[in-house]
């Protein structure tokens, strides 16, 4: 009997258990998935939990309803990987041997890697909406929030989903008009990047969002330190940003288990070939989703697509074969920009997000890079795909792991 | 897009970044960094060597990295190089902008 050890039973992880227990002889193959904490959180409501436009039991399930049975789980903090004696080690001390590994450990907030943020106020005038206790505190802060200067920050890239700092701003806004309290509130995006979008096509054909919703912008912002007795934020340029209530994306690290075990980037993160998902130090070892080093989003649908690519280069991987180089960094992201709208982007490494429709070339029924209310149902649409489709690994109709540019308006990036 | 610079012609993208950089010279570095509004001294040199070797190995450069990089802090990058520090740095260096994804 071989063992298939998978790392992480999140989003990537869970959906390769799903996809790999069909695929791989049950006689010659055990699968095994190993995490610590028994909810699996449906991680794109954390952004509406805030507004409270999703309750907090919409957000959250016990993981195990979604682990196939066929499939060992054990629910254990994991201690470290010994990549050169295809084991790892659990908390208790167990060992558990493998002869391919998946790696599907994520990202994390790291507050504490700016000074000054997970400090006496964080969770008081400091708030991060990338944590369940995170979101959850910030909706009870809204609900009674009175109004101010109200700073959305991005500390440093890459971060998870790279465009829901975007999206909080834009929530923010529609959810103090409706609370009749826009004009007491004033509304800053903070980042260190050169600006609000990163691609230079989006930034351009979406800027008109910032404007029309009052939303000031502060770029090229490289975070030092957040005073929080005089409540601002500092970069290390000297500039500041006074902020009554901050709502920050802290620096983002993959799981400290990778830098215990030796692993990971600066960032902890697997260094992984972007085109295989095959880690670059040890052939058996293979990562998805955000725990890995690739230049693609930390995001759902990316670890989507990547899965359906693992889950044929593992097979490979088992019958000897070459692996397909053929992960291209899809990823497919609804943006919602407030009042039941929403849009729709479409790009991967080499292609930015353009204009045009999306499944079907000049049908739509979604429209790529434009505001509509269609993409917004899509969006809401999408908790229900996700519970019952995306992390049981059932492929999403007319949507492929590659990216298609049929129905786009396209130009070619380097 | 052609730039003609310290009598040369290079070539660069739109936002002047070059796109060859076997075209990329000491001198031109110079002109380049003068229209940044910076005057090179031995300290941007080894920040811009610094990164020309990062950039060569493929690793990606990040504020971060130069933070842990031991050649400078980050508080004097960004004096050496006020404004966009990675931005600017790599434009005198002659390497692309660095990318960050959506």
């Amino acid at each position: 009997m071989k063992n298939l050890v998978i790392l992480g039973a999140g989003t990537s992880g869970t959906m390769m258990a799903n996809h790999l227990v069909s695929k791989l002889p049950k006689k010659e193959w055990q699968i095994t998935i190993v995490d610590q904490y028994k909810t699996h959180y449906y991680q794109p409501g954390f952004l509406f939990l805030p507004f409270d436009i999703y309750t907090t039991k919409q957000v959250k399930k016990n993981g195990k309803k979604f682990i196939p049975k066929a499939v060992d789980y054990i629910q254990e903090k994991i201690e470290l990987i010994l990549p050169e004696d295809n084991t790892i080690i659990l908390e208790s001390g167990k060992n558990v041997p493998y002869d391919i590994l998946i790696i599907a450990t994520g990202t994390k907030i790291a507050p504490d890697e700016i000074e000054g943020m997970d400090g006496p106020e964080w969770y008081k005038s400091i708030f991060d909406f990338y944590t369940y206790e995170g979101a959850k505190a910030l909706r009870d802060k809204l609900r009674e929030w009175k109004g101010g200067k109200l700073v959305v920050h991005i500390s440093e890239m890459p971060i998870k989903c790279p465009v829901a700092p975007l999206e909080f701003a834009f929530l923010a806004d529609s959810y103090f008009k409706h609370k009749g309290m826009r004009d007491k509130v004033d509304i800053t995006f903070v980042t260190p990047l050169g600006g609000a979008f990163t691609k230079p096509k989006a930034t351009k054909a979406l800027h008109y969002l910032l404007e029309e919703k009052g939303i000031k912008e502060v770029t090229d912002f490289a975070i030092e330190r957040v005073d929080y007795e005089n409540k601002k934020i500092i970069d290390y340029a000297d500039t500041e940003v006074e902020y009554d209530l901050l709502v920050t994306v802290p620096t983002n690290m993959g799981d400290a288990l990778i830098e215990r075990s030796g692993m990971g980037d600066d960032l902890n993160y697997v260094p992984t070939n972007k085109a295989t998902l095959q880690s670059l130090d040890h052939q058996n070892i293979f990562a998805i989703g955000d725990a890995t080093n690739l230049p693609a989003s930390k995001a759902g649908s990316v670890a989507h697509f990547e899965a359906e690519i693992l889950t044929d280069n593992i097979l490979r991987f088992i019958k000897g074969e070459e692996l397909k180089e053929e992960f291209d960094g899809h990823a497919n992201c609804f943006i919602e920009t407030g009042n039941g709208k929403a849009l729709l982007i479409d790009f991967n490494y080499t292609h930015e997000p353009v204009e045009g429709t999306f499944p079907f070339p000049g049908v739509g029924p979604l429209n790529l890079l434009k505001e509509s209310r269609t993409n917004h149902m899509g969006k809401m649409a999408f908790r229900w795909v996700y519970w019952n489709m995306l992390i049981k690994g059932i492929h999403i109709p007319f949507v492929s792991a590659t990216m298609s540019t049929k129905g786009k308006h396209l130009e070619e990036v380097e | 897009m052609r730039k003609i610079i310290s009598q040369t012609e290079i070539e660069v993208n739109e936002e002047g970044y070059l796109t060859n950089f076997s075209q990329w010279t000491e001198e031109i570095c110079e002109c380049i960094a003068d229209e940044q509004g910076i005057c090179m001294t031995e300290r941007h040199w080894e920040v811009i060597k610094y990164i020309q070797e990062k950039h060569n190995n493929d690793e990606p450069l990040s504020i971060r990295g130069i933070k842990k990089s031991g050649v400078i802090d980050i508080k004097e990058f960004y004096s050496l190089f006020p404004g966009g520090p990675l931005k600017k740095a790599t434009m005198i260096a002659g390497i692309p902008k660095p990318k960050s994804c959506i």
